[in-house]
């Protein structure tokens, strides 16, 4: 899919400014969401949704071109016993994986997503990370999800942070960023909107909860927190940031809520592919299971069910 | 934040289905006699009156109307059981009977809260994860004090009072009744209670539930009717203790006649309470906490946060941040499970609402209302709020008892604590800061029963509740609420 062209600031953000969170309130606040009752019509629309949010991920040292070949197909025919399915939103693979999801993809209107600046860890220097991006870029990568280096944030080195987040943002030329916080190692959600709010005035098209790698990865409370972070850069200077929970969201009750959630904080606008992404692997195949329970009134084996 | 923010859109595409609460476990009676000495019976003049469902307007059923025959028989019977079994019965037997409420409370919660939904309009949400869990608590929690009354009252020994006339009000029915009959049964005295006359029918079932545990005759009594039935309780002879909630006028008109006459009483009035946000305040946090305080139960919540004190500088973020809020609120069916704000109470209240309405646009305050649909039939009220008011407003100064938020803004601490506390009343009050100091500088300095810090509208058994000033006299809850159901001998 194409994605909207967006024009960062570039300005460094005075952190100073940036809203507390009270983490009581924001878990109560969450809780509320799952309290909402998604039933019928309503349920088959989201999970429709959901399917064409999802970021079809693997990221292990043990993939293979073969096994990104597999999901690529995945991505197009997610089910075909069930007519009138979407495809997913992009298939998220590591650099090294980019050509061959490429080529895998073929003219089907998925984007390839690749992680980048040694993900998951970050620790490695800026030149290395420029480096990997391009390269990742100069083989196809539509998107790129970079991880930012936590030490230096933890440490309040937010400039080098900043300037770090923009360098990557033009190393990726046309290709579209998102910025992981990996909110599990930042330790409070003051921290995980502070980094929400570095990363947009850097240029993140999308800010992204986790790597998948580190526990706790996405959870409610943070991405609420991140969404309004998201809401606040979009009322200050009318620009629309995307938002991508990732990791530990595998059921479909838990994907629907998180869409509640973005519905009920960002409005309708946001709930597009564009703007919105789901990073799981083992998700699809739960909404897969949910919308041929809604079709037949049966839950259907595991088996009937691609495993990728 | 920009003087014209970037609005949201909450109302194209993706929208939630209906997903009504079923109501076919509830069966409702066609007429509901007087709870009497253990039973059932008519009232002597045979005069009922209708309950109905204020999201429909249609008749639930057929109440009936307790005349003063009537009221005397309920305290003759609960003089009878009081000196019979009830103030004789071991603490720790009694302890049992009240925990066997409890628990049928809890598994029967779901046909009460579809009921209580049904007959007084509040959301199911807020009945199924609020009243009824919390109503059943109260039971719980006093029950566990019947046998150790004397630990809480040290040096002193409890005596229970007698027969304890108690009536309350329409917008939290079965837990108003549990925070009334509950320490007063703990402390070994007998009870008669009347609910209000629009939500009548989760206080009878509830006197179903005490023949089930098999409570002694007498012992509660639950009599319906209106303000007529209420005052000959009050004015019995010989009812030791009144216990009442509801508004301040008629408040004033029970502490006036029971000037004199030696009966203990507490009184839980009207309100109109600040929520104090400061410039340091979690803002987005800060924000559900004003709509907390103020749509929760449509706003028929004495201890609302019906005034916001907002500090200037952050006033117009926060008041676009609750527009944007306003506008994903659910107004509509209270059994639907995805409903936030249900409906108006009764035909008398929603007009009460109204003129307040019209009076604060008259003032000259700025009105706003989120744009959502309400039902055709019914009593609805979109959540309001009014901006460019001050103290001299009668919005400002009245209880309205609806979803309708009067703001104002302060530049100093001081100044914002002058105009939380520059009203008659003195039930609750919120702050929103993220400094410890200035939690305690404002918890203490506010007048208020209870003051919540970073947070609003928050219950618990252990908690006592009651007000200053024309809010009030007495506390309910608690180790407090048992002081109001003894006398204390040294």
């Amino acid at each position: 899919m194409s994605l909207a062209a967006v024009k960062a600031t570039g300005r460094m953000p005075d952190l100073s400014h940036v809203p507390l969170v009270d983490e009581v309130g924001v878990k109560e606040r969450a809780a509320r969401f799952q309290t909402r009752s998604i039933k019928k019509a309503s349920k088959i629309e989201a999970l429709h949704m959901v399917l064409s949010m999802i970021d079809l991920t693997t990221l292990e040292g043990q993939d293979t071109p073969g096994k990104v070949k597999q999901l690529c197909q995945k991505a197009i025919h997610l089910h075909d016993a069930l007519p009138g399915l979407p495809h997913v939103a992009a298939i998220c693979v590591y650099p090294t994986m980019v050509g061959v999801a490429k080529k895998a993809l073929g003219n089907n209107d998925i984007n390839v997503a690749s992680v980048a600046t040694a993900f998951p860890s970050g620790m490695a220097p800026r030149q290395i990370k420029l480096e990997e991006t391009r390269i990742a870029v100069d083989d196809g990568a539509d998107e790129i999800d970079m991880v930012i280096s936590r030490g230096a944030f933890l440490q309040g080195e937010y400039g080098f942070v900043f300037d770090e987040i923009a360098a990557i943002k033009e190393a990726c030329g046309d290709a579209h960023l998102k910025v992981i916080l990996e909110t599990g190692e930042l330790g409070t959600l003051d921290r995980v909107r502070r980094a929400s709010v570095l990363a947009m005035h850097a240029g993140a098209d999308f800010i992204k909860t986790s790597t998948g790698k580190i526990q706790p990865a996405a959870t409610l409370p943070v991405t609420l927190v991140m969404l309004q972070a998201i809401r606040d850069y979009f009322y200050e200077t009318g620009r629309m940031v995307g938002m991508k929970p990732a990791g530990g969201i595998s059921s479909s009750k838990l994907a629907i809520h998180y869409l509640v959630m973005l519905r009920e904080t960002l409005g309708n606008a946001w709930m597009t592919p564009e703007w919105y992404r789901f990073g799981a692997s083992s998700l699809a195949n739960d909404v897969l299971m949910q919308l041929q329970k809604q079709a037949t009134g049966v839950y259907q084996s595991a088996d009937y069910f691609s495993k990728d | 934040m920009s003087s014209d923010p970037s609005k949201l859109a909450f109302h194209d595409g993706w929208q939630y289905a209906p997903a009504p609460e079923s109501t076919d476990h509830v069966s409702i009676d066609e007429q509901y006699e007087l709870f009497i000495g253990g039973e059932f019976s008519k009232p002597e003049e045979e005069r009922y009156f209708d309950t109905i469902n204020p999201a429909t307007e249609e008749r639930l059923s057929s109440v009936a109307l307790a005349g003063s025959a009537d009221v005397d028989r309920a305290v003759k019977a609960a003089r009878k059981a009081y000196s019979g079994a009830w103030s004789k019965m071991k603490a720790a037997e009694r302890g049992k009977y009240i925990f066997r409420i409890a628990r049928i409370l809890q598994e029967r919660a779901r046909e009460f809260s579809v009921l209580e939904s049904l007959d007084g309009g509040k959301p199911i949400r807020e009945s199924r994860d609020i009243d009824i869990p919390l109503a059943a608590a109260h039971f719980f929690y006093y029950a566990g004090w019947a046998d150790k009354l004397e630990y809480a009252f040290p040096g002193r020994t409890p005596k229970s009072l007698g027969v304890a006339g108690q009536v309350i009000p329409w917008n939290f029915p079965l837990l108003m009744a549990s925070w009334k009959i509950a320490p007063a049964l703990a402390c070994g005295n007998t009870v008669v209670l009347k609910p209000a006359e629009t939500t009548p029918l989760t206080a009878l079932r509830l006197a179903e539930v005490i023949r089930e545990a098999d409570l002694p005759p007498g012992v509660v009594n639950i009599i319906t009717g209106a303000g007529e039935t209420g005052a000959a309780i009050v004015n019995h002879d010989d009812v030791d203790k009144v216990a009442f909630t509801g508004s301040t006028d008629v408040g004033r008109i029970i502490q006036r006649s029971l000037a004199g006459t030696g009966k203990k009483y507490t009184l839980e009035l009207g309100g109109k309470a600040a929520n104090i946000i400061f410039a340091d305040a979690a803002i987005d946090q800060a924000v559900e906490g004003i709509v907390n305080g103020i749509f929760f139960n449509q706003g028929h919540v004495c201890c609302a946060g019906s005034r916001l004190l907002v500090q200037e500088s952050v006033a117009e973020e926060v008041i676009a941040k609750l527009k944007d809020r306003m506008e994903t609120l659910i107004v509509g069916d209270p059994l639907d499970k995805n409903t936030d704000i249900g409906a108006i109470n009764s035909a008398e209240q929603l007009d009460t609402i109204r003129s307040y309405l019209s009076i604060g646009r008259e003032e000259g305050a700025e009105m706003y209302q989120s744009s959502c649909k309400v039902p055709e039939t019914g009593y609805w009220c979109r959540p309001t709020i009014f901006t460019g008011v001050s103290q001299s407003h009668r919005i400002v100064q009245e209880e309205i008892f609806g979803p309708v938020l009067a703001i104002q803004t302060f530049r100093t601490l001081e100044e914002g604590l002058t105009k939380a506390n520059n009203t008659p009343y003195g039930l609750s009050g919120g702050v929103w800061t993220d400094k410890g100091a200035k939690i305690f500088k404002m918890t203490q300095s506010i007048r208020a029963g209870v003051v919540w810090a970073n947070t609003f509208n928050k219950f618990d058994p252990t908690s006592p509740f009651g007000g200053y000033k024309e809010s009030g006299v007495g506390r309910e809850g608690g180790l407090h609420g048992l002081d109001a159901y003894v006398t204390l001998e040294s």
